[in-house]
């Protein structure tokens, strides 16, 4: 049975005995200092240090998604990059650094679809969607397919985020309240 | 002189100006003096509108996703007359007063629809009694309408809050008017869930979220083959690593039994988790590489099909009628031992204090069994412990089985120490309990173009048997008969019909998963009637309507036909395949498309209809069977669990895949308004999927499947 992952990230992961080091990060737009063991992957970092909880863990190998986190506007599987591969000047961002001000587009669509059931893998699915957007303003089924796959909702919202993407780009393009509709 | 301590308590009073309980909670001392409303001994919700007019809801159900914090205020707010932004929410924390907290079978909406209603009612009628002695005037001239009571003549208003200490003096009505469904203005209609938003900003707190000072955090070496005995254990290279605190001995206290393990602590889970990854743990496995076998436990369960069953059932003498029938056969039908997999994994943080009072912050589905079960594990009442409940991010029954919470209680208990457990993945699929694996045995026999006999022989572990142990041998897992008695099957088999089960036993844990056994016998029930369908030379369609006179069977079956244009000409190479199944009170019928594709086949559409009865949020009930749709064409052709030499080959989604985005067909959800008593609408929508995909494979290929999983890219 064949499994379609995008962004899959493999790293060894072997164990070796670490010393803490200091990194220098900066969490949407946020400079922070955190003493961590290098081989610590950012998803711990971000969540146990920097104390951001949205990014979610789920499965430690990069096969869910629930950790996706934008480097420098990529998304990253954050489950299976340690610390010490983040470059000094990366600009992290995170599902609390999107829309801050006000929602994004994305997190609107997510509302007006009603996507999430626990919600749980959402954080993801959304820094995901983001992504795509940015690259790929008006997305087709195919692309959707092709940015979400490596993203797993065990509530099966598959439907309402790929109407969501849709409406999100509306938005996005000014054209607000074509298609994606109900 | 007021004394701090008297403060405290006449501000709490003057703070709870009237209280609407279900039942009594008088044992608690600061609310000794609210009025008490026994309008249902059954469950047993909190409702409180404070003297400012706040209305605060003890929710009895955790939300794991199926929306039940937006279902069961929503039966509040309709009789009480104001919107749900009104109702705040507090999540109930197991104590007895609140009666059954279990999100599961369903149950939320269909065991809560008469009682907070009620007392939603209870509460407006005491509120409008009230405005009305206070104006003088007859009740008849008073209403309620958001939040306050006005008066027809007059319109003058007062507010629940300006209302509600002399309401509390009231006595309760016992049986107050319940609005009628004509009226209802949030019950039925869409309505966005106001958790939505902290849902897709990150703030939404799971189990797995939560921090408390001072923590240490645990990783667990479970037994690779579940039951193992340590026989040695090297910590050498943990200890090495920076964070690890200790290595200790503990348990995994499932219901049935206990399995020895070995607990990392350290400082944080990076480090506990790395800590566990160096541990070198010899396991004494006994027999357990021979005896922890799905192979074997598949090849007794077709054994067992072999041979009669103990019967729950008969009509008729089925076996004497199948015998001399002409027009007859029979089947296998499989399905696997499946694990849950949400996405959170199973996490809990607990405290022992010293005192001997037990807090515990954990994402679980049943917080008055998770108490019933941390009061027996480690000798406490209840009052001593105290359950957070936070969201549960998915559960799916998985969060009702408290192996990881009672994991952390006995850490906490030994290292006396506050303690979050963390299960991985890992963990999660090869530790259990999972879904059971069973056996269809099918037999059935037409006469004159007409299904006329049927016997359904249950093959498998009984979960009932396993969890709460206390079934006799003979005794049926109700759950198991039950999802294929005749109260959920409405077939008319006008000769004869029977169902019969076989327990075969395993050491592989098992445990509710969504829709039950629902999700294994609805397989083998629906794909072979429609093998019997085509035995009588009839439409699938029309084979199930000609056997059954059930009103509401019959609508949602036509209903389908119509939504899903049954009767269309398809090209060759497409075909449509449709089930039925009754479960939780509901009824859902499933129509699948697939098209030929090389080897395999593509699904290209899904159909659903539900008769769920009275619903509160139809967009609710499509995004339920939405998921429905997807858990049930996973359980179809992704991965099953599997053991083989006593270890789970399963390890994470690499190997225990999920369905994608890019694989989740179209779909289409319709809604029946039976005006019956509300049904379930987490699960039914379950059962009928995998068998409409076979039905349809079988339509478009010719090729009959009969067990699962299987690959779709290959049907051979």
């Amino acid at each position: 049975m064949k499994t379609f992952v995008k962004f899959y990230i493999s790293l060894d992961s072997s164990i070796t005995t670490t010393t803490m080091a200091v990194f220098n990060l900066t969490v949407n737009n946020k400079k922070v200092k955190v003493d961590v063991e290098p081989d610590m992957p950012l998803l711990w970092v971000i969540r146990d240090f920097v104390g951001l909880k949205g990014t979610k863990f789920g499965c430690g190998m990069a096969m869910c998604g629930a950790c996706t986190v934008h480097l420098n506007g990529q998304p990253i599987r954050s489950c299976q990059t340690p610390i010490s591969v983040v470059a000094k000047n990366a600009k992290i961002t995170t599902i609390e650094g999107i829309g801050e001000v006000q929602l994004h587009a994305v997190q609107q669509a997510w509302i007006d679809e009603q996507v999430p059931q626990c919600g749980y893998c959402q954080s993801g699915q959304i820094m995901s969607a983001v992504a795509l957007l940015k690259t790929t303003p008006n997305p087709t089924d195919e692309d959707i397919d092709a940015a979400m796959s490596g993203n797993l909702c065990r509530c099966g919202t598959y439907d309402r985020i790929r109407k969501a993407i849709h409406k999100a780009s509306d938005t996005i393009k000014g054209s607000a309240g074509v298609g994606g509709g109900r | 002189m007021t004394s701090r301590r008297n403060f405290l308590k006449t501000t709490s009073l003057t703070t709870f100006g009237f209280a609407l309980g279900v039942s009594s909670f008088a044992k608690d001392a600061t609310l000794k003096k609210i009025t008490p409303a026994i309008v249902s001994l059954e469950i047993n919700p909190f409702i409180i509108i404070d003297t400012a007019g706040n209305i605060t809801l003890v929710n009895p159900r955790p939300d794991m996703g199926q929306g039940s914090t937006q279902a069961v205020p929503s039966l509040l707010a309709e009789e009480l007359e104001v919107t749900l932004e009104k109702v705040k929410i507090v999540q109930s924390d197991g104590k007895g007063k609140y009666g059954d907290q279990t999100s599961g079978g369903s149950s939320s909406v269909r065991a809560l629809w008469q009682p907070i209603r009620k007392a939603g009612a209870a509460a407006r009628e005491m509120l409008t009694e009230t405005a009305a002695k206070r104006w003088n005037v007859p009740i008849s001239e008073c209403f309620a309408q958001d939040g306050k009571i006005v008066h027809r003549g007059s319109g003058k208003s007062l507010t629940y809050g300006e209302l509600a200490d002399d309401a509390s003096k009231l006595e309760i009505p016992k049986n107050p008017k319940l609005k009628e469904a004509k009226d209802f203005k949030i019950i039925g209609k869409y309505n966005k869930r106001l958790d939505v938003p902290e849902r897709v900003t990150g703030k939404a707190v799971y189990g797995l979220d939560v921090d408390v000072p001072g923590m240490v955090y645990a990783s667990i070496v479970h037994s690779p083959m579940l039951h193992g005995k340590i026989a040695s254990i090297d910590d050498t290279e943990t200890k090495k690593i920076a964070g690890v605190l200790q290595v200790v001995r503990t348990e995994r206290p499932m219901p049935h039994r206990k399995s020895e393990a070995v607990a990392v602590i350290a400082t944080n889970w990076w480090a506990a988790l790395k800590g566990k990854k160096a541990l070198k743990v010899q396991w004494d496995n006994g027999n357990y590489d021979k005896t922890l076998s799905t192979q074997k436990y598949f090849d007794a369960t077709y054994e067992a099909a072999k041979k009669e069953g103990i019967n729950y059932e008969e009509k008729g003498d089925f076996s004497a009628k199948y015998a001399s029938a002409k027009q007859k056969t029979e089947a296998n039908y499989e399905t696997p031992f499946l694990a849950h997999a949400p996405i959170e994994p199973e996490n809990a943080i607990v405290h022992v204090k010293d005192d001997g009072t037990i807090e515990i912050w954990a994402p679980v589905q049943g917080p008055d069994w998770a108490l019933r079960d941390v009061c027996g594990y480690m000798n406490v009442k209840p009052e001593q412990v105290k359950i957070n409940v936070t969201l549960l991010g998915g559960a799916f029954g998985r969060k009702a089985y408290h192996d990881f919470l009672l994991e952390a209680c006995h850490l906490s208990k030994e290292l006396k120490k506050n303690v979050k457990v963390t299960w991985t993945r890992e963990d999660d699929i090869t530790q259990g309990p999972y879904r059971p694996g069973m056996l269809s045995h099918l037999q059935g026999f037409v006469e004159n173009g007409k299904i006329t006999g049927f016997h359904h022989h249950a093959i498998g572990e009984s979960i009932a048997g396993q969890v709460f142990k206390g079934l006799k041998d003979d005794e049926a897992d109700p759950w198991l008969t039950g999802e294929i008695s005749p109260e959920n099957s409405k077939y008319n088999f006008a000769t004869a019909s029977k169902i019969s089960w076989t327990n075969v036993k395993t050491d592989i844990p098992v445990v509710w998963w969504r829709s039950v056994y629902a999700s294994n016998f609805g397989w083998g029930q629906e794909c072979f009637i429609d093998e019997l369908a085509h035995l009588a030379g009839k439409d699938p369609l029309q084979a199930r309507l000609d056997i059954l006179s059930d009103e509401r069977f019959r609508k949602v079956l036509e209903t389908l036909a119509e939504k899903a244009n049954w009767k269309e000409k398809l090209p060759a190479g497409q075909g449509k395949g449709i089930a039925v199944f009754r479960s939780f009170d509901s009824i859902s019928a499933a129509c699948v498309t697939v098209s030929k594709q090389e080897n395999g086949v593509k699904i290209d559409k899904v159909v659903s209809v539900i008769d769920c009865g009275y619903y509160v949020n139809p967009d609710n009930v499509k995004a339920q069977t939405e998921g429905n749709i997807v858990m049930g064409l996973t359980s179809a052709i992704k991965d099953g669990i599997t053991f083989t030499n006593g270890v789970c080959d399963q390890t994470n989604f690499h190997q225990f895949n999920l369905m994608r985005i890019n694989e989740a067909p179209k779909m289409e959800i319709h809604i029946i308004d039976s005006g019956a008593n509300p049904g379930g609408v987490g699960e039914p929508g379950l059962p009928p999927i995998a068998p409409a995909l076979g039905n349809a494979i079988f339509a478009a290929t010719g090729k009959r499947i009969r067990k699962l999983p299987f690959d779709i890219s290959n049907i051979g």
